[in-house]
C-alpha cells in the first residue's frame, strides 16, 4: 500500500517537473525564434542603407552632415549586433532618428522624390521598419511570457534548478534613452 | 490589457476547435437522416433506408473532410481570387509579412479579386495554410494605415482559428442553406405552374424534400448565425487593434467599406459570412435576417473609437 502511493507521488512529481521543464523549454525557444525574426529584419535595414545614401546622395551631395550621420549610425549599429537587446535596441534607435533625419532632408528635394529607385528603396524601408516594429513587439511579448513564468508557481520551483535565465527586452530603457543626445554627430 | 486580450483570443481558437467538430458532426446526422429518409421513401420500407444510410454517411463525411482540406481553394475558386505576387503589390505583401511577424505566424498566401467594390477574407484550416484575399477597391481605396487594419482583422481570424469554422460553415450550412433556397424557389415559381401528375413520383419526392428544408432552412441559418457570432467579428476588431496598436486604422477603413454602396459581385450567401463587412448590398429577401451574421458597422466603429 505505502509502496503504491510512494510511487503515485514520485510519478505526480515527476509529471509536474518535466511540465514545468518542457514549458520553459518551449518559452525560450519562442523568445529565441522571436529574437532571430528581429535579426533578419535589422539585416536587412542595414543591407538598404547603402544604396539609399548614395541615391540621396545624387541629388543632395551637398548634404554631408546627414549622410555621415546615417553612416555612423549604421557602423554601430552592427558593431551592436551581438551586444544585449537592451544595448542593441539603444542603436538601433539612434539609426531610427538618423534615417528619420535623412527623409527629412529628401523631402526637400522633389526630383529626387520622383525617382522610382528611391520610391522603391522607401517603401522597402518603411516595410523593413514596420517589420521590426512588429517583431519587436512579438519578441518582447514572448519575454514577457518567459519571464512571467520564471516568476510564477511551479514553474519559479525549477527556472533556476535547471539553470533558465531571464531574457531581456529589446527596448530601450529610461536610462539609455537619457543618453541618446550625448551622442551625436553634428 | 494585452494579457487579458491574449488569453481570449487562446480561449476563441481552443471554442472554434470544438464548434467545428461539433458543427461536422451536426452535418453528418443531418445528412444521414436525409439519406435515410429518402430512402424509405424511395423504396417504401426501412430497408430501402438502410441501404442509403451508409452512402449518406460515406457522402458527407467526405465532404466535410473535403471541405476541411480542399475548403479554402474552393471559396478563392468561387470568388475568382487569383495569387497575387509581391512585385505586382509591394505594400501588400509588406504589410500583410509585417503583422504574420507581430502575431508570430507564417505570412499567409495572398489573393486577389479584380472588383472596386473594397471588401477583404481569410480562409484556410489553420495558420499554416492560411490566405488572405483583399478586392482590388481595398488596394486603391485604403491608405496603408487603413490597409493594415484590415489585414490585422483578417489575421486574427487566421490565429483563432475563425477561418477554419468558417470554412466548415462556409461550406456545409452554405451548402445546404443554398440547396433549400434553391429548391424553394423551383418550388414556388416552376412547380406550382406545372402540372403535377405528368411527373409523378419524383416531383413528390421533391416537394417532401423541399418541405423537410423549408422547415429546416431557418434553423440552419439559426445555427450558421450562431456559428458565426457577431460577437467573433468585435473579437478580431479588437485583436488585430491589439496588434497594430492603432484603433484608427481598421476605424476608417470599414467607415470606407459603409460608405462604398457597390456590392461585391462574386460574393454569395455562403461565402458573405468570411467577409470583413457584408458584401451583398442587393434588395432584401426572404430570410436575409436571418442570414445577417455581421454586426452593424457603425457600432463596430464606435468600439474601435472607444478603445483609442
Amino acid at each position: 500500500m505505502e509502496l503504491i502511493v510512494g510511487i503515485v507521488i514520485v510519478v505526480l512529481l515527476a509529471v509536474v517537473i518535466i511540465g514545468a521543464y518542457n514549458r520553459l523549454v518551449t518559452l525560450r525557444q519562442r523568445v529565441s525564434e522571436a529574437y532571430s525574426d528581429i535579426d533578419v529584419q535589422l539585416k536587412r535595414r542595414h543591407d538598404l542603407i547603402p544604396n539609399l545614401v548614395e541615391t540621396v546622395k545624387g541629388y543632395a551631395a551637398h548634404e554631408r552632415g546627414v549622410f555621415d550621420e546615417v553612416t555612423q549610425a549604421r557602423a554601430n549599429a552592427i558593431a551592436a549586433g551581438s551586444a544585449a537587446p537592451a544595448q542593441r535596441a539603444q542603436a538601433e534607435n539612434m539609426l531610427t532618428g538618423a534615417l528619420r533625419s535623412l527623409f527629412a532632408v529628401a523631402e526637400a528635394y522633389p526630383q529626387l522624390q520622383a525617382v522610382q529607385e528611391f520610391k522603391d528603396l522607401s517603401e522597402n524601408l518603411t516595410a523593413t521598419e514596420d517589420k521590426i516594429a512588429f517583431a519587436r513587439r512579438f519578441y518582447n511579448g514572448s519575454v514577457r511570457d518567459y519571464n512571467t513564468a520564471l516568476q510564477t508557481f511551479p514553474t519559479v520551483v525549477f527556472g533556476s534548478m535547471f539553470g533558465f535565465k531571464p531574457s531581456e527586452y529589446f527596448e530601450v530603457t529610461e536610462t539609455a534613452e537619457r543618453e541618446v543626445p550625448q551622442v551625436k554627430f553634428t | 490589457m494585452q494579457a487579458p486580450a491574449h488569453l481570449s483570443i487562446y480561449d476563441a481558437a481552443d471554442s472554434n476547435r470544438r464548434r467545428t467538430i461539433l458543427l461536422v458532426a451536426i452535418f453528418i446526422v443531418f445528412i444521414a437522416v436525409l439519406g435515410y429518409a429518402l430512402g424509405d421513401l424511395w423504396s417504401g420500407n426501412t430497408t430501402g433506408g438502410l441501404v442509403v444510410l451508409p452512402f449518406a454517411f460515406g457522402v458527407s463525411a467526405v465532404s466535410a473532410l473535403a471541405s476541411y482540406y480542399a475548403g479554402d481553394k474552393v471559396v478563392l475558386a468561387v470568388s475568382h481570387a487569383r495569387p497575387v505576387t509581391e512585385k505586382e503589390e509591394p505594400v501588400l505583401h509588406n504589410v500583410a509579412e509585417a503583422l504574420a511577424i507581430g502575431d508570430g505566424l507564417p505570412k499567409p498566401a495572398l489573393y486577389l479579386i479584380e472588383d472596386t467594390a473594397p471588401n477583404a477574407f481569410a480562409t484556410g484550416r489553420d495558420p499554416q495554410h492560411a490566405s488572405i484575399v483583399v478586392t482590388r477597391g481595398l488596394l486603391q481605396k485604403m491608405d496603408r494605415t487603413e490597409l493594415e487594419g484590415v489585414l490585422a482583422h483578417e489575421m486574427s481570424h487566421v490565429k483563432n482559428l475563425d477561418t477554419r469554422l468558417m470554412l466548415e460553415v462556409a461550406v456545409l450550412l452554405g451548402m445546404v442553406a443554398l440547396l433549400a433556397d434553391w429548391i424553394l424557389r423551383t418550388m414556388w415559381w416552376g412547380g406550382g405552374r406545372r402540372d403535377r401528375r405528368d411527373r409523378g413520383g419524383a416531383g413528390g419526392i421533391l416537394i417532401i424534400i423541399g418541405l423537410v428544408l423549408a422547415i429546416l432552412a431557418p434553423i440552419i441559418a439559426q445555427l450558421m448565425q450562431l456559428a458565426v457570432s457577431r460577437q467573433r467579428e468585435y473579437l478580431a476588431d479588437a485583436s488585430g487593434a491589439l496588434l497594430t496598436r492603432y484603433p484608427a486604422g481598421l476605424a476608417n477603413a470599414l467607415r470606407k467599406i459603409a460608405a462604398d454602396p457597390e456590392p461585391l459581385e462574386v460574393a454569395n450567401k455562403a461565402t458573405a459570412p468570411l467577409y470583413i463587412a457584408n458584401p451583398l448590398h442587393d434588395a432584401p429577401r426572404a430570410f436575409d435576417n436571418l442570414f445577417n451574421t455581421h454586426p452593424p458597422i457603425e457600432e463596430r466603429i464606435r468600439r474601435l473609437e472607444a478603445m483609442g
